[in-house]
């Protein structure tokens, strides 16, 4: 697989280190009602989609940016690649 | 029909006229007491066992392809009980005893053949982590022997034991450990339940669950509504695309394992070999192609393909521990989707819907559970409650922080 990185072009994934769903953003509220609850679902339960999922890989062999890939887990094919950095900013996690 | 030694030779003598197909190809019926869905080992287990240990036989299995047509088809064959944890081992080793005994109880040649797994180490430390591992089994009533060097050079002269990155101290074997032809397993266990009156339903795609006042009472298939007592998942690769149909989230990631089967040889690898510094395994089939494989890819995937890193990662294993594997020609590689939990290890319990059951999460180590998995499968629908050899393999396990992870690895499915 590819992987087209936003700042260096195409790079082979093999430079990558895969963390999972990136949903793992999401990092729930610790002092939540629920926290527990949903500490349990944030760090154990997957969609796990046939189909497009996205996802976060990490560029150890690179500049050591996180990325969130938008991959289709049925075909391989990447449909997106953007800096976790901006994703988790546009969701409002990291200021 | 049974087969003996007797009956192979009249057929023979007679033109083998007389093989009749070892199961029927049945409607399904409107309803069954219990609809198994997944047509793989260890759903063709389940239903043997729930036949022929606790009397049930109002039984379909659905199956969405052809029954063995997944990962019971596509694994590297080996039954091993090498465990450590508690949750686990006596599980596994449950499972050895159960294949002792396979082809006998099901009257079917499944070329069981127990011809020894050494796990390889190539430090002081790991032989120091091998020495507890084969206590832990022998405790379980498993086999274990610790070898040293000159034990593994009995066994296999071959290996390249002065590498000089990874050189082999020894290595934990189990004598028991071997391989069985995975395909008959799945067949065996087809027509053994077949014959006590069980359904079994191909090209049946299981769509939706029939859901009422939240509890499940049947399937929804691409072949009619079946409406079911008690409805048993055990569709390892698609667990969660089946769970998803019933609203539930798993601790569940869908990766892809690859294997590969070299040109046929002339016997060399007397049983099973894994190098212990990296991650390789390797066995010679009767037909004489070395069978071996590594590392999942690691990235979730429903494709039955991988890619070339870890296929170079899987044959630079192979150099590592015996170099004229270099010489020998790949015949073919294929990749199987595996259910890789949270932890490593598998579930088999009731789910907080009424009448659904989950058995999966198996990893890349479903195919030497498959009679254990099906008969504490059996157990706990016919009995409603579990096996005592698979107690822990629960659900909520997560939540309660009774995870089983034998390799110490975190909720990390990829590093299992």
């Amino acid at each position: 697989m590819i992987i087209n990185h936003p700042l260096l072009g195409p790079r082979d994934a093999s430079e990558f280190v895969y963390l999972g769903d990136a949903s793992l953003i999401d990092r729930p509220d610790w002092q939540g009602e629920n926290a527990a609850q949903e500490f349990h679902d944030y760090l154990y339960l997957r969609d796990n989609p046939a189909g497009e999922h996205s996802e976060l890989w990490f560029h150890e062999q690179g500049d050591r940016s996180w990325l969130v890939v938008t991959r289709n887990t049925l075909t391989h094919e990447i449909s997106k690649v953007e800096l976790a950095r901006d994703v988790a900013k546009e969701r409002g996690r990291s200021k | 029909m049974r087969y003996s030694g007797f009956k192979v030779i009249w057929e023979g003598l007679t033109g083998n006229r007389g093989w009749k197909p070892v199961w029927r190809e049945p409607e399904p019926k409107k309803s069954y007491d219990i609809v198994i869905v997944g047509g793989g080992g260890h759903g063709l287990a389940t239903a043997y066992y729930l036949a022929k240990e606790f009397g049930l036989t109002n039984i379909a299995v659905l199956e969405k392809g052809w029954i063995g047509s997944g990962n019971v088809g596509r694994n590297t064959t080996i039954i091993r009980s090498n465990y450590m944890l508690p949750g686990n081992e006596p599980f596994y080793e449950f499972s050895m005893k159960l294949w002792e005994n396979l082809e006998q109880d099901f009257n079917y040649n499944a070329m069981v053949s127990q011809r020894g797994i050494i796990n390889l180490f190539h430090s002081d430390p790991q032989r120091d982590a091998f020495a507890r591992r084969g206590n832990a089994m022998r405790m379980a009533g498993a086999d274990a022997v610790l070898l040293d060097r000159q034990g593994i050079e009995k066994h296999c002269p071959f290996l390249d034991f002065d590498n000089a990155r990874f050189p082999i101290k020894g290595g934990l074997w189990q004598p028991r450990g071997g391989t069985v032809r995975h395909d008959a397993v799945a067949w065996g266990y087809a027509r053994g339940a077949d014959m006590r009156g069980v359904d079994i339903i191909q090209n049946c795609e299981v769509t939706g669950f029939v859901m009422e006042n939240g509890a499940c009472k049947g399937v929804e298939t691409s072949r009619g509504t079946i409406l079911a007592g008690k409805t048993a998942v055990c569709v390892a690769g698609s667990s969660g695309r089946v769970m998803e149909k019933a609203g539930m989230r798993l601790p569940i990631e869908s990766h892809v394992l690859q294997a590969f089967v070299s040109e046929g040889l002339k016997p060399i690898i007397p049983g099973v070999i894994t190098f212990g510094a990296g991650h390789f395994y390797v066995s010679q089939s009767d037909k004489g192609g070395l069978v071996f494989g590594g590392d999942i890819d690691g990235y979730n995937t429903y494709a039955q393909r991988g890619n070339l890193p870890v296929v170079e990662d899987v044959c630079e294993g192979g150099m590592a521990i015996m170099p004229m594997i270099g010489r020998a020609r790949l015949l073919r590689m294929w990749g199987g989707v595996m259910d890789m939990s949270m932890d490593g290890s598998p579930f088999i319990d009731s789910t907080h819907i009424g009448g659904l059951f989950f058995n999966g999460g198996w990893c890349y180590g479903g195919f030497k559970a498959t009679p254990a998995s099906g008969y504490c499968y059996a157990h706990l629908l016919a009995k409603g409650e579990p096996h005592a050899t698979a107690t822990e393999f629960r659900l909520d396990r997560f939540m309660s922080g009774h995870m089983i992870d034998e390799k110490g690895m975190g909720a990390q499915p990829n590093l299992h």
